[in-house]
């Protein structure tokens, strides 16, 4: 009797394991850092600590936690929407800069406005902006299969660099001592603080993921964009229009990318410059699969990574680098993706007669 | 009696939730041919695909010659002979046939002369009365010479045993004649082939002994010349046979659908139907026989308006809705059962709620919105009406066998009283029992007065179930349609084959 292992489909997956797989697999990857800090000569335990404490240790730590949330959150929410239809957007930071394009134009325009004409007017030129760039890529995908991942990768760098040109160029500031920068916003465009740092932008974002969640399991639209992301097959069958819905759902996922560009400026920035976002449109991609593209997971995912980012600004002080920050995400989105196999399969030791030969 | 060439000796291998071989004794001899004769699901292709190296088994052993060997993939079969024809060819389209059949052959050398490989083949293929251009490129053959290619390669590997799964599914009942002549051939020349079937007539007319399984276990083996059609049959299912439904109403004079000089293209551009006309009455089943790749697919989808009509009208119920588009004509009340059920007549990760919704989602009272309380009871009162075996209406519905998709996707389709029904293929791949019942629907919404466009490449389905038979051939029917009690298989088979006349119609 020989014993051998086998891997199974499972038929579903075992109860209370689609919590604590993913938890467990996200401690696998701290673990897996742990060995990478010690071999690098550093303690690992430390520089956890270090991390956690800069986090949780402090009223800054979690005010700037909850600042970096918001827009991984936001911009989050848009690129699940699209990736539900598997539409890879991988320009969600373009549409970023192009949002608080769109924004910074309207608060320079009409400086005097008051809030309640500005602040709406900045956040609809934003969507509009970033759904612009969006349809670029969808229109083409739409009508004739043009690779998306290609084309909405490429605009990234389209949007950045034209900021960078207003900004260098026609809306440098007079009064800015040469640097980049646009002049401050007045008063009116800025998002009221909740707290501190603390921006209403939290209360966009919150307000938006029960939105896009009431959208995709309670309306007709988010049930075509279901079954579409599914099965292009059936969605004809049924008799749905999938070129409208690709380019409808590139719009929206655009415009709320666009939008993260309008609350980056009016809740934090204040002004438009060159990088002020440190890639929230790219880490917003993995949120967004870690949150297995369920817009009320997207927020919680969203705060972990705020954290990671945070703690890696703490753990700069012991002479670690920030990137570490990067590898740990990596880690986290590689060990969680390998959990989730663990969810659909799993490993049995079977016994079989001997075998000869 | 000498030693079979191949025992396999209590053979037990499951898959989750279903043991598909329950301590399965089979023996090859050499030179014989061997059918394994059972319904679907009843394990015949687990069982080979054990000996072809494909799974291995949880228990049990097998045999070559008395030895006992280890297969662990398709190349370890191949060394000890075994080679396994499937369902689904695996072959290069773009490639020519002897670039297929010496892909993979480590003897060739890195630098290789196609021409005397090509003669090589020819020989071979020759020897066994296998009618295959070695030069032909894979994507200009028929169905049937791409089978040929497949047997060509397991020869070339020197396979002494050929297992070939379901092989004449695809065929016409003249290219499956053709077949078993090869097979004869094969035999006279000392190779063993295992026949997967569950068509009666195919054991009878080749084999020289049967294995039947059932429900996983092999509950009989009978030498030719010991069993008849009946005992056969009985074994198989394992009780008598159901009686034929009755049938054959006269022809009512409402004509539901009507497709006037339609002209269609697939989808690579060529033309998939050609200036064809029909007419299906209210209260009948039209039968449209036929080897698949005819047009059968254009048809459907034309009828279903996912395919747009080129040139010609199609009327329902006298109204004019050419081109019209799938929402307008679910609204006229046209259902469609598809070709595949889980690829587009079902969503294989939504539940069992979500897919009942896929064709009524816009029937709601408030505007925009899905009222899924509403939509759950639905879906719990068709389950129970059609009696579909689910674990949870909240489980996804690739769970399900495909006797259980079938009665989901049907209790949709057939749930708002259609008036048009077209049905692809219906009881494919179905068990007895499960096609008996979407048989007995079909039949069930003709007599409520449906039209029924019944596609199907089974002439067994076709005879049980049509009023009347066309047969589709090259985008058009060659002969109008032919009153089912008038037909006759021979015929059909000859215009299936792509003649355009036939001596007697009606």
């Amino acid at each position: 009797m020989a014993k051998r292992w086998r891997i199974e489909r499972r038929l579903t997956p075992a109860p209370g394991m689609t919590i604590l797989v993913p938890l467990g697999s996200a401690l696998l990857a701290l673990v897996f850092g742990a060995v990478f800090f010690t071999i690098t000569g550093q303690d690992a335990l430390q520089v956890y600590a270090t991390m956690f404490h800069g986090v949780f240790g402090s009223r800054y730590g979690i005010t700037e936690t909850i600042v970096k949330t918001i827009p991984l959150a936001l911009s989050g929410l848009g690129l699940a929407l699209a990736f539900r239809m598997q539409l890879w957007n991988i320009g969600g930071e373009g549409q970023i800069y192009l949002g608080a394009w769109g924004a910074t134009w309207v608060a320079l325009t009409f400086a005097d406005a008051p809030a309640w004409f500005v602040l709406p007017a900045m956040a609809l030129a934003a969507m509009v902006m970033g759904g612009f760039l969006a349809a670029l890529a969808a229109i083409p995908r739409a009508l004739w299969k043009t690779n998306e991942i290609i084309t909405t990768l490429m605009l990234n760098y389209v949007a950045i660099l034209w900021v960078d040109y207003f900004v260098y160029g026609p809306w440098r500031d007079p009064a800015g001592f040469n640097f980049p920068l646009t002049a401050p916003f007045s008063a009116a465009a800025r998002l009221p603080a909740l707290t501190g740092r603390i921006h209403a932008g939290l209360l966009i974002v919150l307000v938006l993921g029960i939105i896009l969640y009431f959208v995709l399991y309670r309306t007709r639209w988010g049930f075509e964009v279901r079954v579409i992301g599914e099965s292009e097959g059936a969605a004809r069958y049924a008799g749905m229009n999938i070129t409208r819905n690709i380019i409808l759902v590139m719009l929206v996922s655009g415009a709320i990318c666009g939008l993260t560009g309008m609350v980056e400026m009016a809740g934090v920035a204040h002004r438009l410059q060159p990088g002020f976002s440190p890639g929230y449109g790219f880490t917003a991609i993995i949120v967004a699969w870690l949150a297995r593209l369920n817009p009320l997971a997207i927020v919680p995912v969203a705060f972990l990574f705020g954290g990671l980012q945070v703690g890696g600004y703490a753990v700069q002080v012991m002479g670690i680098p920030s990137a570490i920050v990067s590898m740990l995400l990596g880690s986290l989105l590689f060990f969680v993706l390998a959990g989730e196999a663990l969810l659909r399969y799993r490993i049995r030791r079977i016994t079989e007669e001997s075998e000869t030969r | 009696m000498a030693t079979p060439l191949v025992t396999m000796h209590n053979i037990s291998k499951s898959f989750p939730g279903v043991l598909a071989n329950d301590r399965v004794n089979f023996e090859l001899a050499a030179g014989e041919i061997h059918a394994l004769l059972g319904e679907n699901g009843s394990g015949k292709s687990t069982l080979m695909s054990i000996l072809g190296g494909l799974y291995r088994p949880d228990q049990g052993r097998i045999y070559w010659q008395g030895n006992p060997v280890d297969l662990r993939s398709p190349r370890d079969a191949i060394r000890w002979g075994i080679g396994m024809v499937h369902q689904h060819f695996k072959l290069v389209e773009t490639f020519t046939v002897t670039e297929n059949i010496v892909l993979g052959d480590k003897r060739l050398p890195y630098f290789w002369r196609p021409a005397s490989k090509e003669r090589e083949l020819a020989k071979l293929s020759a020897r066994f009365g296998l009618d295959v251009d070695p030069q032909a490129r894979i994507w200009q053959l028929s169905v049937g010479e791409r089978q040929r290619v497949e047997i060509v390669k397991m020869l070339y590997r020197g396979c002494q045993v050929l297992i070939l799964d379901e092989p004449t599914a695809v065929l016409t009942p003249q290219e499956a004649n053709e077949l078993f002549i090869n097979l004869q051939h094969m035999k006279e020349s000392g190779k063993s082939v295992v026949l997967i079937t569950h068509k009666l007539d195919e054991v009878l007319a080749v084999a020289d002994r049967v294995t039947i399984l059932r429900a996983g276990r092999a509950v009989a083996t009978r030498q030719r010349g010991s069993f008849s059609k009946e005992e056969l049959a009985e074994a198989m299912v394992g009780r008598q046979l159901p009686p034929r439904p009755d049938r054959r109403r006269p022809v009512q004079d409402a004509v539901t659908l009507q497709l006037d000089n339609a002209t269609a293209f697939g989808d690579a551009g060529q033309i998939a139907l050609n200036n064809l006309s029909l007419q299906v009455h209210a209260g009948e089943i039209l039968g449209i026989a036929g080897v698949a790749g005819n047009g059968q697919r254009e048809l459907a989808e034309v009828v279903t308006g996912l395919r747009p009509l080129h040139k010609g009208t199609m009327y329902l119920a006298g109204e004019n809705m050419t081109n019209r588009g799938v929402t307008a004509l679910l609204n006229k009340g046209v259902s469609h059962v598809p070709e595949d059920r889980l690829g587009s007549g079902l969503v294989p990760n939504l539940d069992a709620v979500d897919n009942v919704l896929l064709r009524t989602y816009r029937h709601g009272t408030r505007p925009g919105l899905i009222d899924y309380r509403q939509a759950r009871r639905q879906t719990e009162e068709l389950v129970k009406a059609f009696s579909v075996q689910l674990a949870s209406l909240g489980s996804p519905v690739k769970l399900l066998s495909g006797g259980n998709l079938q009665r989901l996707l049907l209790a949709r389709e057939l749930s708002a009283g259609p008036s048009l029904i077209v049905a692809v293929y219906p009881m494919r791949g179905l068990d007895i029992a499960a096609a008996e019942e979407v048989r007995r629907l079909l039949l069930r919404e003709r007599d409520r007065g449906a039209a029924i466009l019944l596609i199907s490449e089974d002439l067994d389905d076709i005879f049980r179930l049509s009023d009347r038979i066309a047969v589709l051939s090259r985008g058009s029917l060659p002969v109008p349609p032919i009153a089912a009690q008038k037909a006759n298989r021979e015929e059909i088979g000859l215009l299936m084959m792509g003649h355009t006349e036939v001596a007697t119609h009606g």
